[in-house]
């Protein structure tokens, strides 16, 4: 049973931290404003890049092009809905598209079937010395690869930057009240250009990380909906930045269940749990609705 | 069916948009940015342009059997969902779930069609609508009921629509060896009818274009299209000076949405595979919010986009076999179209609204 657990936990912060980092950078967006439906494209943009980069750099630097490459899909991102001021919402969808299609372009002209790219170098776990060898929590929480722990400290860094900075007051200015922030002196543009960057460079990382510590190869499409998934979760977490990874692990254990009955021998359908998460997912949604609130500002186009 | 058109009363002042420049200017550049970006892409990734782009437009309209049962066939799911997503975004509903609603509907129209197979191809068309609204019912629901984001909602219930149908092909409607993931392939008695002997094209084809017909009419001819028109555009001019049930309007464009893309995987299993797959749709769902847009939400445009996206994807598939180009290079030039329109769409908003003052 306590083997059963430990797999339990292991398997839902593994599946959690990509969501978790594509949220929060979401978060971060969202709080200026933005609504960016395109982190499906960053996401998947970021496990190409990481997978490009960590053949030839090694997986730590591979990690850093996953970064890359999300910041440059939600670079295209801002142009056009920020610098262009198109609707946000087709824009993201759009985005997811670009990213989707770009990814499986490249992949095949770069790798074509030869299985190049499954020689990718990958992240092993980290073991935190005394802490791992916790029972049932130690492997799910202090042996895993490093973009679980750059996690932790991006989550903790963004909830304190957020609200206990003179930068996170401008940041969420921008997402309750543009013209409010304009007249304070900031530049509400700028501000939300920077917060896409930060939402794609950390959808990249989400992308890099189902490469380098999970998959251990590229797969077109590989994303599977995690971007999508990650706004919904970024709802549930209440657009706060240590609420989306809570709302991030509730999801990973949501899939997780899948592993526990795998091991119980259940003869379940497996699709329904597959499908589990994402009704899960809708019922907190449900329940969670009237006690929270979106930034008022969200998805408004911003002129100045 | 755009805004601004001469029929109905003026909603807001016509945008100096598409109708001003003419649809033909706009399908010429059109489809000059289309080639464009394929000549772009193709150069980029170290492919003959020319041979590819041959290649392309034989795999699209090459023969009167390659357009009529590749493209055309390809159109008729794109057109329907294409629709379905068009009179949603009209109402201001974000329905981003006409994937999920084609493959309950396509799911629908299997069971009925295998449970009554003499009762001809109408019970499955009529079941596959039934089976794209239902999905719309928990969406519309938690919308109404929680203020839950349609966006977000329609998302999920495609990933669940996806899992439903493995199951389905699995389990309850698996064919009746039990050895392939699909379902029994239909009675000829439920298929829908080919229009022409020794092609692919079936009677879906023309119940796509009768439906694009009456949505435009109905929303250029009626106090319903009205509603729609004028909730999509202010919900709160319509709600206080038309005195328009805003809610019920939304409701009603949601549900007709999702019929339409119910309708959509209906005429896919009984026109084109005869059988319920998993991979039944290859993303038309999500193609259609590229053929609405490029439509600019216009009914009859809707046939027009969705030609172009069918002809590019079967060519893109042609491609692929005849000149080694992969054939995701297509779905880049629909993004790259999609945000070509839009930020096109943004900056003429602008224009209008900085003459206005």
């Amino acid at each position: 049973m306590t083997e059963t657990l430990a797999l339990f936990a292991e398997a839902t912060v593994r599946t959690a931290t990509p969501l978790a980092l594509a949220a929060l950078g979401e978060v971060v967006a969202e709080r200026a404003g933005v609504i960016n439906l395109g982190i499906e494209g960053a996401l998947i943009g970021g496990a190409f890049g990481a997978l490009v980069v960590a053949g030839g750099a090694g997986p730590y630097l591979g990690l850093v092009g996953g970064a890359a490459a999300g910041m440059l899909i939600a670079l295209l991102f801002a142009a056009v809905a920020i610098g262009g001021r198109a609707d946000q919402i087709i824009a993201g969808t759009a985005m997811s598209l670009v990213g989707l299609g770009m990814t499986g372009v490249l992949y095949r002209s770069w790798y074509g079937t030869t299985g190049a790219a499954l020689n990718t170098p990958t992240l092993g776990p980290v073991a935190i010395p005394g802490l791992s060898q916790l029972p049932i929590v130690g492997p799910a929480l202090f042996a895993q690869p490093l973009p679980t722990y750059v996690l932790a400290v991006l989550a903790i860094g963004c909830w304190r930057w957020m609200y206990h900075t003179g930068g996170g007051l401008a940041l969420r200015g921008c997402g309750e009240s543009p013209t409010a922030a304009r007249v304070a002196g900031i530049r509400v543009r700028r501000v939300q250009t920077y917060a896409v960057l930060f939402a794609g460079a950390l959808a990249g990382l989400g992308g890099a990380t189902l490469v380098l510590a999970q998959a251990g190869t590229f797969a077109e499409g590989m994303s599977a909906g995690r971007g999508f998934v990650a706004i919904a979760i970024v709802v549930l977490g209440r657009w706060h930045p240590l609420g989306a990874v809570l709302a991030a692990l509730l999801f990973g254990a949501a899939s997780a269940l899948q592993t526990v009955f795998q091991a119980l021998g259940s003869d379940l359908p497996y699709q329904l749990f597959l499908a589990f998460p994402y009704l899960l997912t809708l019922a907190a949604l449900a329940g969670f609705a009237g006690r929270s609130r979106a930034p008022a500002a969200l998805g408004m186009v911003v002129d100045d | 069916m755009s805004a601004g058109t001469t029929h109905g009363p003026p909603v807001h002042a016509a945008p100096r948009g598409p109708r001003a420049m003419g649809p033909l200017l706009i399908g010429v550049a059109t489809l000059t940015a289309v080639v464009g970006c394929l000549v772009l892409l193709l150069l980029a990734t170290g492919h003959d342009p020319a041979t590819a782009l041959r290649a392309l437009l034989r795999g699209a309209v090459g023969s009167w059997y390659t357009l009529t049962s590749t493209t055309l066939v390809r159109a008729t799911p794109l057109i329907l969902t294409g629709l379905a997503v068009a009179i949603a975004f009209r109402a201001g509903v974000l329905n981003i779930g006409a994937e999920g609603q084609l493959l309950a509907g396509a799911a629908a129209a299997t069971a009925v069609a295998i449970a009554w197979p003499s009762g001809g191809a109408l019970p499955g068309v009529l079941a596959g609508a039934a089976g794209g609204v239902l999905w719309t019912a928990l969406p519309a629901w938690l919308r109404l009921r929680y203020n839950v984001l349609e966006v977000i909602s329609t998302l999920m219930c495609n990933a669940v629509a996806v899992y439903v149908v493995g199951w389905l092909v699995r389990g309850p409607l698996q064919e009746p060896t039990r050895i392939y993931p699909q379902s029994a392939v239909l009675d000829l008695a439920s298929r829908l009818p080919l229009l022409w002997d020794g092609t692919r094209l079936h009677a879906g084809f023309v119940l796509a274009l009768l439906l694009v017909a009456a949505a435009w009419w109905i929303n250029a001819h009626t106090a319903a299209g009205f509603r729609l028109r004028a909730v999509g555009l202010n919900e709160n001019a319509a709600a206080s000076t038309g005195g328009i049930a805003v809610a019920r309007t939304r409701l009603v464009a949601f549900v007709v949405s999702g019929a339409l893309a119910g309708v959509a995987g209906a005429v896919e299993v009984q026109g084109v595979t005869y059988a319920l797959y998993e991979n039944l749709s290859p993303g038309y769902g999500y193609t259609a919010i590229a053929v609405a847009l490029l439509a600019r939400l216009d009914a009859r445009a809707v046939i027009v986009a969705a030609l172009l996206f069918a002809a590019l994807q079967a060519g893109g598939s042609a491609m692929q076999r005849d000149a080694a180009v992969p054939a995701v290079t297509v779905k880049v030039v629909e993004a790259a179209l999609i945000l070509g329109v839009i930020t096109v769409a943004a900056w003429q908003q602008r224009r209008t609204r900085s003459h206005a003052v």
